[in-house]
């Protein structure tokens, strides 16, 4: 180790991984339905892409994500829900992974719901 | 990037019950599931509530399961790492309320805690220098190399109010500052990981979650009193530890943070591990400087303190471990956020082992100023069984019983001294109405007499004509005047023995003397143990009306003193049975067959 600079290159890219063991109530979170009718209509690979998408833009400590079960409206899986504190719960529906660096960048960073994505606008 | 952590326990509690089966067995079934890119296992330190484990937390929902048994895995790995559904059957139940799951954080164990030493233990991998670094690991030795002097560093620790934690509290910073003060060729910085009290396992879990902190720390150390050479004195009994701490010196080696040069400073550090050999001494400062030197653990005579002549006679700080996984902390928090913690002249946190008679027994690190009744009943969840409080010993064998009255005396260094016990290095063994204070002081004497080196003799022989009297008394072969002869010997060898053991060896004696003086006099004058434990004092009889003369006890009983009687209790069809005291060897196994509940003891 010859610089500080080398040091932090190391922690950011090893920071990530660990912001995952800690607990943040303040963070937004994102859930993706991942019952039987969720993993059947294809929710892990949305799954994956959040992950993906949220640790190259860094925002591992303020948004997590997370599985739940089935919401009980299985014919709009994969579902995702995006909860961030204060604000109403959104609900996407029928998500694939090419509709996940959209709803990140618009809605989780920029606070701008993805209308057309949710459940409103699909079941109309 | 893994969507999922799965952390596993990998301190010696949850090994010793199986936790490494259990992450064999979950990285098998992840596997089965195709679920290894999604979701990672990683082995950590100690969480704290080791009479909960193998334990295995799940993020980012936090679930905390305990008490994982293999059998468990397919379950929660299908369940919960696929379907997101998690198995609140196994969860921790003091997570679970009314159906929602609560935050670790929030329950009566971790909610009072606050943790500062150990701060990345269940949570970092400690095999993995990233890990350690995530967490601004070696941030503060680099801040220290590139921004500050060794005079400043001193003068942080100073600040701070940080004291040894390893029990005699001396401050931290003035134990630096005099070894730097002094001029020579070669320095030293010494580790004291020889943990060795009874009871006592927070330097083990340190080192076993968070080896790196410790490594650190001691480089800080290097560089504010001059120093190029550390030696870490550990207990051989400690393998995870021992391990952990190889594994961590040579990752800092090729990272280059101990070595030549670091981060290019020209400051040059590199740390050697040497194993203790079993001997409770060691411990001992200088008994600890001249095993490293390779000769028979022994203490010297101080004057000269070891920041003057130590280790190869040259100027040598010695810091017990937790002192260490708090100074990196200081440097990049800085001291007044340390001495914004604790009481008035004993600052920050302390990490107590929870042992005995206690419901969570474990490791809990809270803020100095906290009081007894809050650790025992709010942290420690009471006493089982609905049995009463009787005191809490601390110290290990250099410490003292705090009884029910000094519950709500806060914890530091200087109360803990005015109520006649110590700090020492956080065993806590909580006692309760089951326990005769008379045994639990034989029991560390023992201890004492066993482990005294030998080379002055108040130690030698003054512990040993202790214990022969306490064995007396438990004998039922006491006498009133021998109080009063136990006290006078007691501070005798207080007064005059070489090293820190037996200078304190005599303070479990003393300070049940000043507690439980009644509980001696019971044994001496009514030959009798009023928590019946003493053997000798004990005597088993059988209630002749509540015998149904089945001859159980006369079968199971190894000394054949158990025989029939002429006596058939009223509505009974057999002739019960008599001990025969004479005969009687008190080996409880009468008691223990009989299904009547017709034998006592008392």
């Amino acid at each position: 180790m010859k610089s500080l600079a080398e040091l932090k290159a190391i922690r950011d890219k090893a920071r990530a991984e660990i912001d995952l063991r800690k607990e943040n109530p303040n963070a937004a979170r994102v859930l993706v339905g991942m019952a039987t009718c969720g993993i059947a209509a294809g929710a892990r690979p949305v799954l994956n892409a959040f992950v993906e998408e949220i640790t190259k833009r860094g925002l591992t400590k303020d948004i997590t994500v997370t599985q739940t079960g089935c919401i009980g409206i299985c014919q709009y899986e994969p579902v995702v829900e995006i909860e961030i504190p204060g604000q109403e719960k959104v609900t996407y529906v029928k998500v694939a992974p090419e509709m996940v660096p959209k709803i990140v960048n618009d809605h989780l960073v920029n606070k701008n719901v993805v209308t057309e994505y949710t459940i409103g606008a699909i079941s109309n | 990037m893994y969507r999922s952590n799965v952390l596993v326990c990998g301190g010696t509690g949850c090994t010793s019950s199986n936790s490494l089966t259990i992450v064999n067995k979950l990285k098998e079934e992840i596997k089965r599931m195709g679920l290894q890119d999604e979701v990672n296992v990683i082995t950590t330190g100690c969480f704290g509530l080791c009479a909960l484990g193998p334990i295995m937390v799940v993020y980012p929902e936090g679930s905390f399961y305990s008490m994982v048994k293999v059998d468990d895995i397919p379950e929660i790995v299908e369940e919960h790492l696929l379907k997101g559904r998690i198995v609140t059957r196994l969860l921790y139940q003091e997570t679970v309320e009314n159906d929602t799951i609560k935050s670790l954080n929030k329950t009566a164990f971790y909610e009072k805690q606050k943790r500062v030493a150990l701060r990345n233990c269940g949570v970092i991998d400690p095999e993995k220098i990233d890990d350690y670094i995530a967490q601004d690991g070696y941030a503060a030795l680099g801040k220290v190399l590139t921004e500050m002097t060794p005079e400043d560093v001193i003068q942080t620790i100073l600040d701070s109010g940080l004291r040894g934690r390893g029990g005699a509290g001396f401050p931290t910073g003035l134990k630096w500052k005099f070894a730097a003060a002094n001029d020579a060729d070669q320095k030293y910085v010494c580790c004291n990981a020889d943990e060795g009290d009874p009871g006592a396992f927070m330097d083990r879990s340190v080192l076993e979650g968070d080896p790196h902190a410790v490594l650190e720390a001691m480089a800080i150390a290097g560089y504010a009193i001059g120093a190029s050479q550390g030696y870490i004195y550990v207990r051989a009994e400690y393998p995870i530890a021992v391990k952990r701490l190889q594994i961590a010196i040579s990752q800092a080696h090729e990272y280059g943070l101990l070595g030549e040069d670091i981060f290019g400073t020209g400051f040059n550090f590199d740390i050697k591990l040497r194993l203790g050999a079993g001997a409770f001494v060691c411990g001992e400062e200088t008994s600890l400087m001249t095993s490293i030197e390779g000769k028979r653990g022994e203490p010297r005579p101080r004057p000269p303190f070891p920041a003057v002549k130590g280790l190869y006679q040259k100027p040598t700080i010695l810091n017990n471990v937790e002192t260490y996984a708090n100074i990196a902390q200081i440097i990049l928090k800085g001291a007044d956020w340390f001495a914004s913690m604790g009481t008035e002249k004993s600052k920050g946190t302390k990490v107590f082992a929870l042992g005995g008679k206690i419901n969570h027994t474990g490791l809990v690190e809270i803020p100095m100023g906290t009081t007894l009744r809050e650790i025992v009943f709010e942290i420690g969840g009471g006493i089982p069984n609905g049995k009463k409080f009787k005191a809490a010993q601390t110290g290990g064998p250099s410490g003292g019983c705090i009884p029910e009255e000094h519950l709500d005396v806060p914890i530091d260094y200087d109360n803990l001294l005015a109520i006649g016990s110590m700090m020492g290095s956080g065993g806590l063994i909580v006692m309760d109405e089951d326990n005769c204070m008379v045994d639990v002081a034989k029991f560390f004497l023992e201890f004492t007499v066993d482990e005294s080196c030998g080379k002055c003799t108040p130690c030698r022989i003054g512990t040993k004509r202790l214990l022969e009297m306490l064995e007396k008394i438990t004998n039922g072969q006491g006498t009133m005047e021998m109080i009063d002869e136990m006290e006078e010997l007691c501070y005798y060898i207080k007064a005059n023995s070489l090293c820190g053991l037996g200078q304190t060896a005599p303070n479990p004696v003393l300070s049940t003397l000043r507690y439980f003086k009644d509980e001696y006099i019971s044994h001496i004058v009514d030959k009798k143990c009023p928590a019946v434990v003493c053997k000798n004092l004990l005597e088993f009889t059988i209630d002749k009306d509540k015998c149904i003369g089945c001859g159980m006890c006369a079968r199971k009983c190894p000394a054949s003193a158990i025989a029939v009687t002429d006596y058939t209790a009223p509505g009974k069809k057999k002739p019960a049975y008599a001990i025969d005291t004479e005969k009687c060897v008190k080996c409880g196994a009468c008691m223990d067959t009989c299904k009547f509940k017709a034998i006592s003891k008392g």
